[in-house]
């Protein structure tokens, strides 16, 4: 690239892809969480273990902090002297990776086994990955997961490894991974919509958890197609994208972003929980 | 063998040759103890790193949040262990400081092997070691380079390039001394002792050379290991958990990693005194000054934590709070206090004279700072990893019995390793040492501490008469020609002339009652000086010693009798010129 090319098209260049620099992107995935509508069922996460090869590692294994739960249920009790804790009154959470714009977990990485791709998505690249997980400690939402043990040796004892998804891999010891927005499912979108000449429409790609939400509390889509129903649910949020600090004319508009003060530009809105009173 | 004050001055260059060459031969019963002891914990970890590479990074107890532990502390650990020889070899160097000559090479030997332990933790701590070479910057196929934002890769090449700069240093110092053994070696050390002094014969070029590449590489060295250790600070102060972004890590590691380098030493020098029977050369002089450096540094390091706590507890930054009172209250509480102990308060044991001069329990305690300096390197990683931002993931989780091995047989390869050197290569430097005495020969008059009056000037001055005392005594007794005993007689008769109109003016405008007592001995020294120069003048040989054996008599007198009385009258006055 030429001096003159830089400095010109500096101030795009300095803002980079998310400030609405230069680059040119086809689609940016984002979801929408209700979390009023969620019950907790772990629906979704059973269907990502079952569509992404996820090991269960056992209660040994759990209990110390090693499972590979890429979409998780976070209980939290806000009111613990009120309800019959922990029994009940809980609130939940569904956590999985943000594919943050500006992802801190990408430019720690010493081989650069994590990058962001093309369509929003913060990408993790198996076969990069040596493993100093320092990714994963520079994650604000620990959403990162490690192979800790060889999980493929033991976690599917024949017949379970037919019901093994062939359309992504099943991972070794010692890579990281994380929730990709179900990228198998949309790169197969992607490809159908190319084949019929056509442009991806709102409803072609639907993750697992989405898939499988007994209340439809996710909603999934593309933030650029102005029609889609995640980009319609941003907006009646009056949630704004690239900026660590929404400013709502609204103030009873339920939509945040998790940890959104630390600039790392989430691609997740959550709503939330509607309550009986100010917590 | 008694604990010796300073080395004899009159012992000969042979004796030095034979006493540090006998360390090389046959080794006494405790060597051999201390180098089983340190083969046995060498295979302790390689048995726990076997299981690890075969089993899979679950079997050290690492989880989420807890993805790095005790390996990244270890790791921190031994690279500010590092900075030991750096501190000894190259900084005290610059600054002149002759007390680390007979103790560098061991020193310096410790910067090495340190980094070579170092060296285990990123392979040691990696999922897939096999990959690691994906970590440096070669022209793969692929076209793929590593990420040059990443400060782990920083690490690779800070630690890469300080690793050859101070095996180039330990080997180049090395040279003269190795000359000496091959010189003395037959067989296959013969042959092992030629390569390594590089065809030494020691003619004054080579000297030349060699001071001037000491002492370039030493000024490289030196902001070397400051930026290594502030780099490594920079894979926890680069990333954003609370408790590991502060700003002040750089220097906090720096002076960490001085501080447990100075207790390494002072480990060191006892073992390594004990072992090869250096009690001649590895005096309690020396010692005494490798203590008082680690208190000075201790305090650094005390003050560097306590400004980290207070802005911690001034600011508003709410996680930063939570994982201090986290650290000093929570399950990890044990470890901190042990730290705080360690590092801030055991160090005053070294600022009494009579508890540094017992070597058993300066053995205890410099083993203690270092235990203290191990549990501040984990204290930084595993309450940041505990109690970081996403509520859901706050866990503390204890290192298994893996890593527990795979860092204790660390231990076990530097011990090896700087056992295995001490046979190999003399840990005591023969030339330096010899330099030593040979300066210290020819002093006639040793400054002491004890001619120290507190007034700044005046002991500038009395340390410039004491220089020019020694350098007449320096012409005289080595014969060094009518010139130079002509220009250094009258250099030193015209200071004293300067010295004494200036104490004389100084005590006439504080009003110092006794005025008239203290000029009448000024005079009567004046008359003496001038009957000798001009004694001197008419060519009377003989007045030379006598005028210095005067001179240091007069000297020790007066400064520690008569000047003394005055300093508490000048205090006074000049305490009343400020009031």
């Amino acid at each position: 690239m030429s001096i003159k090319n830089l400095l010109e098209n500096w101030s795009s260049y300095r803002r980079g892809s998310e400030g609405g620099g230069h680059h040119n992107y086809e689609h940016r995935w984002t979801m929408s969480i209700n979390l009023d509508q969620c019950t907790g069922c772990n629906a979704c996460s059973t269907a990502c273990y079952a569509e992404n090869n996820l090991a269960v590692v056992g209660k040994e294994r759990f209990e110390r902090g090693q499972a590979m739960h890429w979409m998780r249920i976070e209980r939290y009790w806000d009111q613990p002297e009120e309800e019959e804790y922990p029994s009940s009154g809980a609130s939940f959470v569904p956590m999985m990776c943000q594919q943050c714009g500006s992802a801190p977990c990408e430019p720690v990485c010493p081989v650069a086994a994590t990058y962001h791709t093309p369509d929003g998505l913060n990408a993790q690249v198996y076969n990069r990955c040596i493993g100093s997980r320092y990714c994963g400690v520079n994650c604000p939402f620990r959403v990162r997961y490690f192979n800790f043990y060889s999980y493929y040796e033991d976690a599917w004892p024949e017949p379970l490894n037919q019901q093994l998804n062939p359309d992504l891999s099943v991972r070794d010891k010692g890579v990281m991974e994380k929730c990709t927005f179900c990228v198998q499912r949309i790169r197969v979108a992607k490809d159908e919509a190319a084949m019929d000449n056509r442009k991806v429409k709102d409803g072609d790609v639907v993750p697992a958890c989405v898939q499988t939400c007994p209340t439809s509390a996710i909603t999934f889509g593309d933030a650029l197609d102005p029609e889609s129903e995640v980009s319609k649910m941003w907006e009646s949020q009056q949630v704004k994208r690239h900026t660590y600090k929404q400013k709502k004319k609204d103030p009873n508009l339920r939509g945040y972003r998790i940890f959104e003060e630390m600039n790392v530009e989430p691609s997740v809105m959550y709503m939330e929980r509607i309550r009986d009173e100010k917590v | 063998m008694a604990i010796k004050e300073t080395i004899d001055e009159s012992i000969k260059w042979a004796e030095i040759n034979a006493d540090v060459l006998r360390s090389l031969e046959t080794p006494r019963k405790a060597y051999w103890v201390t180098l089983a002891i340190c083969v046995i914990m060498l295979f302790c970890g390689i048995a726990a790193e076997t299981y690890q590479y075969n089993v899979g990074m679950g079997t050290a107890h690492l989880s989420n949040p807890h993805y790095w532990d005790m390996y990244l502390s270890s790791f921190v650990f031994w690279i500010g262990m590092s900075h030991s020889g750096t501190l000894l070899s190259a900084i005290l160097l610059i600054t002149q400081s002759n007390w680390r000559k007979p103790i560098y090479r061991f020193a310096e030997a410790m910067t090495t092997f340190s980094l070579l332990t170092a060296a285990i933790f990123p392979l040691v701590h990696l999922g897939r070691v096999w990959n690691v070479y994906w970590a440096l910057p070669y022209v793969s196929d692929r076209g793929l380079w590593p990420s040059f934002t990443s400060a782990l890769l920083w690490d690779t090449f800070a630690i890469i390039t300080y690793l050859c700069a101070s095996v180039l240093f330990l080997f180049v110092g090395m040279i003269p001394d190795m000359a000496i053994c091959r010189d003395s070696a037959t067989g296959w050390r013969k042959k092992l002792y030629r390569i390594l002094s590089a065809g030494w014969t020691g003619t004054d070029k080579q000297w030349r050379n060699f001071r001037q590449a000491y002492l370039l590489m030493a000024c490289f060295l030196i902001p070397l290991a400051v930026s290594v250790h502030s780099i490594v600070s920079t894979d926890f102060a680069a990333s954003l958990n609370p408790g590991m972004h502060i700003t002040s890590f750089p220097p906090y590691f720096v002076a960490g990693a001085l501080f447990s380098g100075c207790a390494g030493i002072m480990t060191l020098f006892i073992m390594l005194r004990y072992l090869l029977n250096f009690e001649q050369y590895m005096t309690l002089e020396i010692f005494e000054k490798v203590c008082k450096l680690t208190f000075v540094i201790a305090m650094v390091w005390s003050y560097l934590n306590l400004i980290e706590f207070a802005s911690v507890w001034y600011g508003h930054d709410l996680p930063n709070k939570e994982v201090l009172i986290f650290k000093a209250t929570g399950p990890y509480s044990p470890i901190f206090w042990t730290m705080i102990f360690c590092g801030s308060v055991l160090p005053f044991t070294l600022a009494f004279k009579k508890l540094r001069r017992n070597l058993k329990l300066m053995m205890a305690v410099s083993l203690l700072i270092n235990l203290g300096m191990f549990a501040e390197r984990w204290m930084i990683i595993a309450p940041s990893l505990s109690l970081a931002f996403e509520p859901h993931q706050w866990a503390v989780l204890w290192p298994s019995i893996v890593q527990w091995g795979i860092v204790f047989g660390s231990f076990g390869w530097f011990g090896f390793l700087i056992l295995i050197f001490v046979k190999i290569v003399p840990s005591v430097s023969m030339y330096e040492v010899k330099e030593l005495v040979y300066h210290h020969r020819r002093e006639l008059f040793h400054w002491d501490d004890k001619f120290i009056l507190g007034i700044h000037s005046i002991d500038l001055q009395h340390k410039k008469l004491v220089r020019l005392v020694n350098e007449l005594h320096f012409a005289v007794s080595y014969k060094r020609g009518r010139e130079l005993l002509e220009k250094t007689l009258h250099d030193l008769s015209s200071y004293i002339d300067l010295h004494l109109d200036y104490e004389e003016k100084l005590l006439i405008d504080s009003g110092y009652p006794d005025f008239d007592k203290h000029k009448k001995g000024h005079d009567l020294f004046r008359e003496k000086i001038s009957s000798f120069v001009d004694r001197h003048n008419i060519g009377d040989e003989t007045v030379q010693h006598e005028l210095l054996e005067f001179l240091k008599g007069w000297l020790t007198h007066h400064i520690q009798g008569e000047d003394a009385h005055y300093v508490a009258h000048i205090d006074e006055s000049e305490h009343k010129d400020e009031n």
